[in-house]
């Protein structure tokens, strides 16, 4: 079933955006974070933007998911209704709306995107009371379900968050994002501060749910190999500006750009 | 019998009309916590400062006023607070809940139905029911402008997770009028139903977190639960020691340093009424008779 | 034009820029087409562009100019100037790649990462786990390996993983390099077969391929890259 999902979202009609950015672009006085911007983001794809400390990805994801107001351009957003939407003339309850039900945002803390005194299970099954779900039992299986896709153990559903290591709670955070099964997850250093090991379990599990789910993401990552592994596409940002685009193994393999050679090559082997 | 140096019940009116355009704001919109300029008032916080500054703001020199604190008549706070406005604003006091026409209460509400007319004040600790979840008030707010009570439904969810039931006993979450999440102050959820449709007007005065909110008469008034969780009054399983009733909320009252205890209405009006209608109790003959203990 | 692909004037080179932007031709002129069930085997010695000429025709390497057209669901489609979904859209459904090496995800079973390009065409986990155990055990990978992941395993091992997940779907352009580089006599025979059935299926295939025994029992045509050569 799963497995049918994504492969309808991905050879399926998807010839429309998901998410469109248009001339992106935010400024802090005169300095400016991030630039002219634009691309599309399809259904079921996942694209990676790669880039230093201080190259504008983190604005740039702030400006995708409609937390940072753009000082120029615009994001558009295909609700479930399939209408198209300039996020800024969203309402701030539609915004939240998405924000709870079609979008997940994995932060790179799982303190930020967790309620760190709040038991496991109440942390998954949030988002579902929020959409009103009011059955106790009902709510409770499905966050079961998601801590054993997560790989958590369901013996640890009422434990706070506080209680479970740095990649458990990383898991966590994801599941809390999915169960609502939304269409797009932006991720902000999902695997950032994590035990290289552990990394590795994170990264393939996340690989494993986006492809089934068949969900689109946007993932902000410094580590290159977080994004051969996890994406379709890459954008590598340099002081504000998109410098290269394309296929991911195309990019790595094939860098044109001095910056993006400068990159690949400082990755340390295997 | 107006003390010369004070304006009718305290307050100067100024204050008394902000407070009532707080109020009416509050009736407006029920359920919504509206700010208000809380005054210092001759009592420290917690001991009713909200509650005070509402019902002087309401009194008028035709009301009778009646004040309970965890539904007795003659507790230290009730009765300071009742001398309070006999002194400042002379109104007449009584401690019967048919005859008040304002009712300033702490921790309760009175067990016999209120009746149009009346109006009753709420002492509120903390307005805010979503605040031990989400600490930030500018979040709360926000969420309370877009109905966004998903948190609420994980407070009860953690309860049952962690008791196997509902465990919060009082201050429990009601939906007012379909609308706003509002925490009733810290009242045993044994009230809440008491809320529902009541014909009397309803207001609660925050004084320390300066707030005011309202239930106007004939509104919706529901505990928030799970369907497979439904929200359940909870009572001892025996009737009151004094009037023998059994439809009322009880206090457990220790008699001895023997372990022995009682449990007695909580409303001593009620229990009173009850008694003088003839209504009797396992102890009501002798309730200081010593018990032999084996 | 029935071609599967048809190579007409591409051109590739890399611009150093670390290295003060020298620029390395790797192949120009690069010009030849393979037709439903024939395979192709690239020809010339190291270094005269054979990999990249097979990474071109996969999407991996850019081209500089000229065209790359891969019949894909239908129509063709220009490789050199498509848009990175469609490369993906043609790398699920048109054309599937063995590497020389394999570059699996840690913790992934070899069973799974076998039947992983079915199930990310739509096939049941089931079924596509079934036919992966098929082609394990044709390649004689006994089964005790199978819910291991590849990264523990020989170099030969890992190479008939390769060749396994390679050769599972019915894509009908298939890209080889060197797959039977480290295989002994009796794995390069099957290799050999499954080439052999995916002619018959009409699968068009372009091969490099070193060994000269294997090379003369699977091509139909050999293309000489030197031509090709780019080098001043």
């Amino acid at each position: 079933m799963a497995e049918t999902k994504m492969a309808e979202t991905l050879n399926g009609d998807s010839d429309q955006p998901l998410l469109t950015a248009e001339g992106l672009g935010k400024s802090y006085g005169h300095l400016m974070a991030c630039r002219d911007v634009s691309f599309a983001l399809y259904p079921g794809e996942v694209l990676a933007i790669v880039g230093e400390s201080g190259s504008g990805k983190s604005t740039l994801l702030q400006l995708l998911s409609a937390q940072l107001t753009p000082s120029a351009g615009s994001v558009s957003y295909r609700m479930r209704d399939g209408v198209m939407r300039d996020l800024a003339a969203l309402g701030e309850a539609e915004r939240r709306f998405l924000f709870r039900t079609d979008w997940g945002y994995v932060h790179q803390d799982p303190a930020m995107g967790l309620r760190m005194a709040v038991s496991a299970g109440a942390n998954v099954g949030e988002r579902l009371m929020a959409v009103g779900w009011n059955h106790y039992g009902r709510i409770r299986d499905t966050a079961s379900s998601w801590l054993e896709r997560v790989e958590i153990d369901t013996g640890r559903i009422d434990d706070a968050p506080r209680t479970y290591s740095g990649g458990m709670r990383q898991r966590l955070q994801i599941a809390r994002n999915l169960v609502t099964e939304p269409r797009l997850v932006f991720m902000d250093e999902p695997t950032g501060g994590l035990d290289v090991s552990v990394q590795a379990r994170l990264l393939d599990l996340m690989r494993n749910l986006v492809s089934e789910l068949g969900l689109a993401a946007i993932v902000v990552t410094h580590d290159l190999a977080v994004a051969r592994l996890l994406s379709h596409r890459v954008m590598v940002m340099k002081g504000g500006r998109v410098i290269e685009t394309g296929l991911t193994d195309q990019v790595l393999d094939d860098p044109c750009e001095p910056y993006t050679q400068l990159l690949v090559s400082s990755i340390l082997p295997a | 019998m107006n003390a010369p140096t004070y304006n009718f019940a305290y307050l100067d009116e100024q204050t008394k009309r902000m407070i009532r355009r707080a109020i009416l704001k509050a009736i407006a919109i029920p359920g919504y916590q509206v700010p208000f300029a809380s005054r210092e008032m001759p009592m420290p916080y917690g001991w009713g400062t909200g509650g005070v500054q509402v019902t002087a703001a309401i009194l008028g020199r035709d009301d009778v006023l009646k004040v309970i604190d965890q539904g007795s008549d003659d507790t230290t706070n009730a009765i300071s607070i009742r001398k309070f406005f006999a002194k400042t604003a002379g109104v007449a006091t009584t401690t019967s809940t048919t005859d008040a026409t304002v009712i300033q209460t702490r921790h309760r509400i009175p067990e016999g139905a209120l009746h149009a007319g009346q109006v009753l004040v709420y002492q509120v600790p903390i307005p805010e029911p979503l605040r031990f979840l989400e600490p930030r008030e500018t979040e709360t707010r926000r969420m309370h402008a877009l109905g966004e009570y998903g948190l609420m439904h994980v407070k009860l969810y953690e309860d049952i997770a962690r008791f196997g039931h509902i465990a919060t006993a009082y201050a429990y979450p009601v939906k007012v009028n379909a609308r706003y999440v509002m925490d009733p102050s810290p009242t045993p959820k044994f009230d809440n139903p008491k809320m529902d449709n009541c014909a009397a007007l309803q207001l609660f005065g925050a004084g320390r977190e300066k707030r005011i909110y309202a239930i106007p008469p004939h509104t919706s008034v529901v505990s928030l639960d799970f369907e497979d969780h439904p929200f359940t009054r909870y009572r001892f399983d025996a009737p009151c020691a004094l009037c023998g009733a059994g439809d009322s909320y009880l206090d457990e009252i220790v008699t001895d340093d023997k372990g022995s205890r009682m449990f007695v209405c909580s409303d001593t009006d009620y229990c009173e009424t009850r008694q003088s209608q003839g209504h009797r109790g396992s102890e009501s003959a002798a309730p200081h008779k010593e018990r032999a203990h084996g | 034009m029935t071609a599967m692909i048809d190579i007409n004037n591409a051109q590739k080179s890399f611009v150093m820029h670390l290295q003060g932007g020298i620029e390395l031709p790797v192949v120009r002129g690069v010009s030849f087409h393979v037709e439903p069930g024939e395979c192709v085997v690239l020809a010339g010695p190291s270094g005269a562009g054979k990999s990249s000429i097979l990474k071109m025709i996969f999407g991996n390497y850019r081209c500089d100019s000229g065209r790359i057209g891969i019949r894909h669901q239908g129509t063709q489609i220009d490789l050199a100037k498509a848009e990175p979904r469609q490369i993906l859209s043609v790398r699920r459904a048109t054309i599937g790649y063995v590497s020389q090496f394999l570059r699996a995800v840690p913790r992934v079973a070899t069973i799974d990462v076998v039947a992983e390009p079915l199930i990310a065409n739509g096939v049941a986990r089931a079924e596509a786990r079934e036919k992966s155990g098929q082609l394990l055990r044709r390649l004689n990978i006994p089964e005790r390996l199978w819910a291991l992941p590849p990264s523990t395993f020989s170099g030969g091992e890992q190479q008939r993983v390769n060749i396994a997940r390679g050769f599972i779907s019915d894509l009908p352009i298939l890209l080889l390099d060197e797959p039977t580089a480290s295989l002994d006599a009796a794995n390069r025979a099957v290799v050999v077969e499954l080439v052999d059935s995916k002619k018959r299926q009409g699968v068009a295939m372009v091969a490099i391929v070193h060994d000269d025994e294997i090379r003369h029992l699977i091509a139909d045509r050999i293309v000489d890259v030197t031509s090709f050569a780019a080098a001043a």
